[in-house]
């Protein structure tokens, strides 16, 4: 249950083509994100599996039967919106009760669902308020909530937490790992914050202009980005990409070495000014003015003390470098 | 949130209201034109010729065209001088801190909503009325001749009633404009060193420009077709001082029995209106976009 | 210092604003007054009217003419019917245009409006002859049908405004959890949407009750509503003051209490938001 299939899937609004054609498979009870700039068409593509857009092309299966052209409320998918989208007029017990009443289950056994999430969700103290009377992080539960109640063959999610403080987007981000934990269920997962895409995903599908990127693990991507987007997208700081005659050395047209992976100090065979130092405590960050080699940023751990004006030399450590051709993807 | 199903969901659920007003539009309108170009007279059915563009030419022809066109326009320039005047005058009045503000201006919007043969007859026999109306008894404690509005100025008595009725409309819209007026806006050029008269002319005067177009345009669609009020006061007379556009096509259609002529008035009037709703229609559309 | 200079200023904003409001109700006033004097009274000058005794005889005489109710009831018939009428074609409307738009959308709702536009007195002639040919002149049910139609255009715009500030999102979840699209209607929007509609509501019966054109025009005496009861007084009858105002009383009264609660969204709905 929840395997989803997407096979050449366009979408195009008039005469713009938002995704040019998608293949994708999502396996069962997997935790799966979309991850991509703003405006790529990550909205639109889970609102394609949702069923609340036609597709233009192409075909999607939801446990291997053909659902293109299914109504959203018969393909057992369940969606938690940005806005969380929950009825101000209903009680919250009401709210999670809707999609079983809609499916016409019988008022006892609602309440049994209703009363399980409720339980699972901390929400128990709440069930008669209105979604008005809720705080953000409690909106966002209640959207759960009714996710849940229906047993879906899969959940969407449409940049849950972006409405929620960076406080909360960590612990509600933790709660819904938690509950794919206890679930199991397949989870599809919008995001433009590669951060939570990193945290949460077992898979993590980088889209960029409606194409796919790369697929795969989150460390997959770290460690070997299939090309410059990925490359640039994922980690955080951003990784160096240095071209010209340092990138000709590895027989390159550009090469990549992310902060963590350059070592301060020594007889480095590269040679920058400090500028900017950022002090986060357990993390020193540098913008090193390398000559040549453009800008650096470098992680330096702990309390490495740095000044502005520093002349300090830097080694990349040995396996780290990435190439890429011309044509900006990897080289093996 | 489109997606077939629902676009055809909603193409179903929007053709009946999309078809009576189709038909609504079409079929009385074209009959009118249709009327407008045959000799057609109520009294003598059967008879229908074809007459082409007579009918035009006797309605445009007969004396009390001219004088019920310029009465429509006298009266609907009257009644918008005094309603966006005063409405402008009396919205900058309430819109300051007062006692009892919610009192007055349920007070001053009442007249809106009193049905337009009530005020006629109200202002006709309780005030009007040379005899026992309320200014002719003020007329006589003042030693005074009593003035009989509706026989010596029947159209600036009909002004004066239907202003009275469409004052309110335009107070209301003003004053809500005027209270959605950017207090921050307004602090901020104080603290700029603007005086009050800056103010009003470069931030407020402005602002309500667009209100007071919405309320020009939508009155004059209202006043193009005032009819009550004449009926019930003056029957358009005397003579034709006081007959309009509108009360011109009645009585030519449903007093006379001609159709014709009637309907060639209707279509005129029709014109006339037009003219005025393509404004109304560029300023509101303009908002949509907005 | 500053303060008691407000205060003072506040004082003769206040006079000035209670004088203007108390002068532009005062016809309404009067008639209230008038409405229980005697017609001897009330055809004495102002002061002798105001200190004059008290008596319910106008409207027993009113009422003892036995029509006006048969009027008022054709009032409330006609404008509460052409409303809801109105409002059962102008939901599935304005939901269409307000959640599903097209690229001729707005032409649309422009076009609506322009039917709006159209001067009754242009089609005068030809609904007279309809309505004699189909025997509805002086029916309730055709009249019913003419007010809904011509207040459609504003029921539609006012609906489409107010679902327009819905959240798109909502409805979609609606879809999400399993509603049909007459559930989605029925148990998300309509709910959602019940402050707007009732002032749509509200708007609607006032302006359809205060109809003095196409009321005038096709009825005489069965299907009459107010608007032709009090016409009728335009005859020497309506020397009778205290009868005139006592029956006018009654005319406007429920309708300007209706008025009163709903003038925030009479100017949304008589600009077709073009003013919020
Ligand atoms: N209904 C629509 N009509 C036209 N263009 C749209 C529509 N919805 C989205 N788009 C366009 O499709 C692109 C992708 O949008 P979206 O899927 O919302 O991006 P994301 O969620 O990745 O930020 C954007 O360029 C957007 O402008
Ligand atoms: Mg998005």
């Amino acid at each position: 249950m929840g395997k989803i299939t997407l096979n050449q899937v366009r979408k195009s609004f008039g005469e713009v083509d938002v995704i040019p054609g998608i293949d994708l498979t999502i396996n069962e009870g997997e935790f799966v994100v979309f991850v991509g700039p703003s405006g790529c068409g990550k909205s639109t593509l889970l609102r394609l599996i949702a069923g609340l857009e036609d597709t233009s092309g192409g075909i999607i299966q939801i446990d291997g039967m053909d659902a293109t052209d299914l109504p959203p409320a018969k393909r057992r998918l369940a969606m938690v919106f940005q806005s969380y989208a929950l009825y101000p007029h209903m009680s919250v017990r009401k709210n999670i009760a809707f999609p079983l009443k809609m499916a016409g289950m019988d008022a006892a056994e609602q309440d049994k669902r209703v009363n399980h999430a409720a339980k699972i969700l901390n929400l128990g103290a709440y069930l008669d308020r209105r979604p008005g009377q809720l705080s953000g992080g409690q909106r966002q539960r209640v959207a759960i909530g009714r996710a849940i109640v229906r047993e879906p063959a899969a959940f969407l999610f449409d940049e849950p937490l972006s409405n929620l403080d960076a406080a909360l987007r960590v612990s509600m981000r933790q709660e819904i790992s938690e509950l794919h934990q206890t679930l199991k269920t397949t989870m599809i997962y919008v995001t433009h914050d590669q951060v939570e895409a990193m945290t949460m995903a077992d898979k993590i599908v980088v889209l960029n202009a409606g194409r796919i990127e790369q697929v795969g693990s989150p460390m997959d991507l770290y460690r070997s980005p299939a090309n410059l987007f990925v490359a640039g997208f994922i980690g955080s700081p951003k990784m160096n990409l240095i071209d010209g005659a340092e990138a000709a050395k590895h027989d390159a047209t550009t090469i990549g070495i992310r902060p963590e992976h350059i070592t301060i100090g020594g007889d480095g065979p590269w040679e920058g000014v400090v500028g900017l130092s950022e002090h986060l405590g357990s993390d020193t960050f540098l913008k090193v003015n390398a000559g040549a080699l453009g800008t650096l940023t470098v992680r330096a751990s702990g309390e490495v003390m740095m000044h502005h004006g520093d002349t300090i030399r830097m080694a990349p450590q040995p396996g780290k470098i990435l190439r890429f051709g011309a044509d900006g993807n990897a080289l093996a | 949130m489109a997606t077939a199903h629902s676009r055809t969901a909603a193409r179903l659920m929007l053709s009946p209201a999309v078809i009576l007003l189709l038909l609504w539009m079409i079929v009385p309108l074209g009959m009118t034109l249709y009327f407008s170009f045959l000799r057609y007279n109520l009294l003598m059915p059967g008879m229908e010729t074809f007459v082409g563009f007579e009918n035009y030419y006797y309605f445009v022809n007969q004396p009390a065209f001219w004088s019920a066109l310029s009465n429509t326009l006298i009266l609907v320039l009257g009644v918008l001088c005094i309603t966006v005047v005063g409405g402008i005058l009396l919205a900058l009045l309430l819109d300051q801190p007062f006692w009892g503000q919610g009192i007055v201006r349920v007070l001053v919007i009442a007249p809106f909503f009193v049905m337009p043969t009530v005020s006629a007859l109200v202002w006709k026999n309780m005030f009007m009325n040379p005899v026992n109306g309320m200014f002719a008894h003020m007329a006589k404690s003042l030693g005074l001749q009593p003035f009989d509005f509706l026989s010596h100025a029947p159209l600036a008595s009909i002004i004066l009633i239907v202003a009275w009725q469409w004052l309110p409309f335009a107070t209301l819209i003003l004053l809500t404009a005027l209270q959605s007026l950017d207090r921050e806006q307004q602090e901020a050029a104080e603290m700029d060193g603007a005086g009050w008269l800056p103010r009003f002319v470069y931030l407020t005067v402005p602002h309500l420009t667009r209100s007071i177009t919405v309320v020009i345009l939508i009155q004059t669609i209202f006043l193009l077709s005032v009819f009550a009020e004449i009926l019930v006061t003056t029957n358009g007379g005397p003579g034709t001082a006081s007959t309009n556009l509108t009360y011109l096509v009645y009585a030519q259609s449903l007093l006379n029995y001609d159709v014709g002529g009637g309907s060639a008035g209707g279509i005129i009037a029709v014109i006339l209106a037009n003219i005025v709703a393509i404004f109304l229609m560029r300023m509101i559309g303009k908002n949509l976009e907005a | 210092m500053a303060r008691k200079a407000s205060n003072t200023r506040k004082a003769v904003v206040t006079i000035a604003a209670w004088s203007i409001g108390f002068l532009i109700f005062f016809p309404i006033l009067w008639i209230i007054i008038l409405g229980f004097k005697s017609e001897g009274d009330a055809i004495k000058t102002p002061l002798q009217v105001l200190f004059s005794s008290w008596t319910l005889d106008s409207y027993y005489d009113v009422q003892a003419r036995s029509n006006y109710a048969r009027h008022f009831w054709n009032s409330v018939i006609l404008s509460v019917g052409s409303t809801v009428l109105a409002l059962a074609i102008a939901i599935p409307a304005a939901w269409s245009m307000a959640f599903v738009p097209g690229k001729r959308t707005k032409d649309l709702l422009m076009w609506m409006l322009s039917t709006k536009m159209m001067p009754a007195v242009g089609v005068l002639v030809p609904m007279y002859l309809l309505f004699r040919d189909f025997g509805l002149l002086d029916s309730r049910i055709g009249l019913v049908g003419v007010l809904t139609l011509i207040n459609l255009p504003i029921v539609v715009w006012m609906l489409y405004t107010y679902f327009k500030e819905i959240p798109g999102e909502i409805l979609e979840a609606a879809r999400m959890d399993g509603a049909s699209l007459k559930s989605e209607i029925l148990y998300v929007l309509t709910p959602m949407a019940v402050p707007g509609i009732a002032s749509t509501m509200l708007l609607n019966i006032i302006l359809a009750w205060n109809e003095a054109f196409w009321t005038l025009q096709l009825t005489t005496s069965q299907a009459a509503p107010l608007t032709q009861f009090i016409a009728s007084y335009s005859s020497p009858e309506g020397l009778f003051y205290a009868k005139l105002s006592a029956a006018s009383t009654m005319a406007i009264a429920p309708i300007l209490i209706l008025g009163w609660f709903s003038q925030k969204q009479l100017v949304r709905g008589l600009t077709f938001g073009a003013v919020k």
